[in-house]
């Protein structure tokens, strides 16, 4: 069972990237419209044309989501799904739409992800203290309330610094080729419009003096969150033709979940986006060779090194001198996050992930500009979730 | 705001572990279908889903299988404990845990050390598994 790589991205809209957002607030919802309309037009299609969506969890209600926004939108749909997978979930949201759409469910699925602040709450109610877990459920039975919360295990930083421990103590690790792949991708998201950090790059002593916040995860080293949300059109091959854009076809995807607290990863060097990655690449028949830039999942450094070694594009313990030997940033020879990537861009919240969809998109259509990549035919993509905990893959490619 | 610190609720599956604990036990669960260590308490083996699951003592020994020094408390519940010494422990048994190290010195903390189990009676109802160097 595969793809048969006859559903395409056609059209795409992303908000600016913006640390304090100070313009008119919307719900998710009407951001959700936005965004759809936004990215129709990008397509040269139109409201009426929507027969299908992916979402993933929104604001203004906990359960019921696809109806709440098909009501909303004023669209039906014949194929409606809500995605669950953390930062892999725009990847896994878009191959859904092109299974659906091969499957013959629906034509034009829209995967939207609002991550712009809301209107503030005349009734806002006490702050529940448990918003300072995060991700961690703090649910009575749950496994991480338990025996992860009590010892002040949650959130991200301290599991994907403890990745990055475990690495060091098993190969090379090199603080400096870790503040080199910040440098590359910060010069790209320099020169993305779009990214929090346009116009602001870095230099590799700047990332060695930021603060430690976990050994050895630096400051510069992780996602800043900002105002964000990020939106595309999947389309049939038949509507895909008479789109105004490059089709860029979704040629293989792969998805992989072990776990959700690290503690239970059976060996944390070795990620899921490899059987992912290795899934996508068999399904889309192209070897790693082929692939003219990869948009790699970026909540922190180590969680690039170790997709780029688990996704076959050096070996497992080569990633160092990998990110040393190559100029990563989209004017080089092995562009990575040709957008700046999520450290560059900041982080939107859960459309973080869409930035790297879309910035394969945008370099096939060829509408990157001054980050145009010479020849780009063939994109790797790759979504990450929890810490490390579910990941998935796609393979991207233009006629 | 309450910050008080988020102390486990245990379950009909966890109890005899955090009892356990309280007499300064070590107690993991074992299938009698395919003999795996399981950890954390559950009511099916993680390997084979049997029910068929006994308790059984053990050191509660192992090796520092990865660590963090969190200079920024993970929540505001944590700031009393910064810089926080977050770590997983291999049991000798193969499982892992999530625990925190008990040291004055990061420095001398090396992945791979041999570790043992520190009771902390943090209260009347709970004690929790921290480690320590062996």
């Amino acid at each position: 069972m595969k793809l048969e790589g006859k559903a395409a991205i056609v059209g795409y809209h992303e908000y600016p990237h913006i640390r304090k957002f100070t313009g008119k607030r919307k719900f998710t919802l009407g951001q959700w419209a936005d965004l759809t309309r936004f990215s129709l037009d990008d397509a040269g299609l139109e409201a009426s044309d929507i027969n299908g969506l992916v979402c993933t969890e929104i604001r203004e209600t906990v359960s019921f989501t696809p109806a709440t926004i098909v009501e909303y939108l004023g669209q039906p749909v014949n194929f409606a799904e809500r995605v669950d997978l953390g930062g892999a979930s725009p990847v896994g949201m878009v191959w859904r739409a092109a299974a659906a759409i091969e499957l013959g469910l629906a034509d034009v699925v829209v995967c939207a992800l609002p991550g712009q602040p809301i209107p503030s709450n005349p009734n806002p109610g006490p702050i529940d203290p448990r918003r300072y877990f995060q991700s961690s459920s703090v649910n009575w039975g749950s496994p991480q309330a338990e025996f992860e919360i009590p010892y002040g295990n949650l959130a991200q930083n301290c599991g994907y610094a403890m990745i990055a421990q475990r690495y060091a103590a098993e190969f090379d690790y090199d603080p400096t080729a870790m503040a080199k792949l910040v440098v590359d991708q910060r010069r790209s998201g320099a020169a993305n419009p779009n990214a929090v950090f346009y116009e602001k790059p870095v230099t590799i002593d700047d990332v060695l003096a930021s603060k430690l916040v976990a050994d050895p995860l630096r400051m510069l080293e992780i996602v800043m969150p900002v105002a964000g949300g990020a939106a595309v059109i999947v389309a049939s091959e038949d509507v895909a033709k008479r789109c105004k854009h490059r089709p860029v076809w979704i040629k293989g995807f792969g998805e992989h979940l072990t776990m959700k607290t690290p503690t239970f990863a059976e060996d944390l060097c070795r990620s899921p986006v490899g059987p992912a990655s290795a899934k996508a690449f068999e399904m889309a028949g192209v070897t790693r060779g082929d692939i003219d830039a990869c948009e790699i999942y970026d909540c922190y450094t180590i969680t690039v090194l170790l997709t780029l070694e688990d996704a076959g594009f050096c070996e497992k313990g080569e990633g160092m001198e990998f990110i040393r030997s190559h100029d990563l940033s989209c004017f080089g020879d092995f562009p990575v996050n040709s957008h700046g990537g999520q450290l560059g861009m900041g982080q939107g919240g859960g459309a973080g992930g869409m930035t790297q969809v879309i910035e394969g998109a945008r370099q096939i259509m060829g509408r990157a500009d001054q980050r145009q990549l010479p020849r780009c035919d063939h994109v790797y993509v790759s979504g990450t979730g929890g810490i490390m905990s579910e990941q998935a893959a796609l393979i991207l490619k233009g006629d | 705001m309450d910050l008080t610190k988020p102390f486990p609720t245990p379950t009909q599956e966890t109890e005899p572990f955090w009892e356990g604990l309280r007499s300064e036990q070590v107690l993991l669960q074992r299938c009698n279908d395919c003999g795996k260590w399981i950890f954390y308490p559950r009511s099916n083996c993680p390997s084979c889903l049997s029910t068929n699951l006994r308790w059984q003592q053990v050191s509660g020994e192992g090796t520092l299988y990865t660590f963090t020094v969190a200079r920024q408390a993970t929540a505001p519940h944590f700031m009393d404990e910064v810089p926080q010494l977050i770590a997983m422990i291999d049991l000798n048994e193969g499982v892992r845990l999530t625990s925190t190290l008990v040291s004055d010195k990061a420095d001398d903390l090396k992945i791979g050390a041999k570790v043992i189990p520190v009771f902390d009676h943090v209260n009347d109802d709970v004690t929790l598994l921290r480690y320590r160097l062996a």
